[in-house]
């Protein structure tokens, strides 16, 4: 088991290769149960031991690691989610292309295989860390703290982390980001929100991609707007289109915005 | 699938107990598992089975509690009963409405020799 995280026995591969281990410290070690909650019995027989612990503690604990040492370096961590195929990764190329090497900018990937992502994102000239979670559909705060270790990135600047493309599972871990960017394009249904409501809760933007597709298609932008105010009253929405930059002048003023707040 | 990301966490949780609570082998596992919570109790139940395999707690029976979703709405002040992470409000039909119960998973209890 790996004494940084706890990770062990899990096939992610970060840049091809399983992560360094390191003791276990200080915030991310784990609590006893304290002894006045535990009952004198017989070892033989058997007892019952109180634990209430939340199932998603540790992650939570290393995102909150994560999130102190993003802070200390000024760093803005977004975390961005979607279902497979939203356009992620060119709206990422496009954001890189128009933000290089004006701001430090780093982007972590996260597919269960291949480099793809990773080589995509690097030939803007922009720094990038290929998570493969193998059958892992999500990521979660041990890998990003490992990936951001190798990093070493200038303070003061951008981490994009690209997320499995999954709309149910990247919800309920924390990375340590300041928010959950989550990007849905005009080709998915316009009830995503409703479907997939724990995504668009934890979501604080809403980018909606592809938007230059929809004179040919038959989707109700009003109708999905809606739905996601349904779910998450708050959420911030950009229409915009990765591939021909409508809509991206709003997306660059809102990071910028986030980067300096 | 996250439940098996959750039933490894689980495993985490029992083999952190055994080392400060010193017992050999688990023979049920309390889960306390909310109605709005991210785990589905049958694929949860599917997932420990295959993570607690050739562990200390192989064969544990596991015992989820379901607890209902509560929330509170923030327009009115109204206590609302919750079946989804989102809603309106049965009183002034705002859909600002925040969780107060039933979004919790967690490990409760342990049953160990």
């Amino acid at each position: 088991m790996c004494g940084t995280c706890g990770c062990g026995g899990r096939e992610a591969l970060i840049s091809g290769k399983k992560p360094s281990r390191a003791p276990r410290t200080g915030a991310t070690a784990f609590r006893a149960v304290p002894a006045d909650t535990q009952q004198e019995i017989d070892p033989m027989e058997s007892r019952l031991i109180r634990v209430e612990r939340d199932l998603l503690s540790q992650n939570d604990q290393l995102a909150a690691d994560n999130r102190r040492e993003f802070a200390a370096s000024h760093t803005l961590a977004l975390n961005l989610v979607s279902s497979p195929g939203s356009g992620k990764t060119t709206l990422l190329v496009r954001t890189l292309q128009a933000l290089h090497p004006h701001i430090p900018m780093a982007v972590i990937e996260g597919d269960q295989q291949t480099e793809c992502d990773a080589e995509r994102i690097r030939a803007t000239g922009v720094n990038a860390i290929q998570i493969n979670t193998g059958k892992g559909c999500h990521l979660d705060a041990a890998m990003i703290s490992h990936a951001w270790a190798q990093l070493a990135m200038p303070e003061n600047g951008l981490l994009f982390i690209e997320n499995v493309g999954n709309l149910v599972c990247p919800a309920a871990f924390d990375l340590g980001e300041a928010a959950k960017v989550v990007v849905l394009s005009v080709t998915e249904g316009e009830d995503k929100p409703l479907k997939y409501p724990d995504m668009f809760r934890a979501a604080r933007l809403m980018l909606l991609n592809k938007c230059d597709l929809l004179p040919y298609l038959n989707f109700d932008v009003a109708l999905v707007l809606a739905n996601a105010r349904r779910v998450n009253p708050d959420i911030e929405i950009i229409q915009l289109s990765a591939t021909t930059g409508e809509g991206m002048d709003a997306w660059l003023a809102w990071l910028e915005q986030a980067r300096t707040a | 699938m996250h439940e098996m990301s959750l039933a490894e966490s689980v495993l985490d949780i029992i083999e952190e107990a055994a080392c400060t609570q010193h017992f050999q082998t688990v023979r049920r596992v309390v889960l306390e598992i909310g109605k709005l919570s991210a785990v589905e109790p049958d694929a949860m139940r599917f997932c420990f089975d295959a993570v607690m395999r050739g562990t200390r707690a192989e064969g544990a029976e596991l015992e989820i509690i379901e607890t209902a979703g509560a929330g509170v709405c923030l327009a009115c002040g109204a206590a609302v009963a919750m079946q989804a992470q989102y809603g309106l409000c049965p009183t002034c039909n705002s859909p600002r409405l925040q969780i107060t119960a039933g979004n919790r998973m967690r490990v409760q209890d342990l049953i160990v020799i």
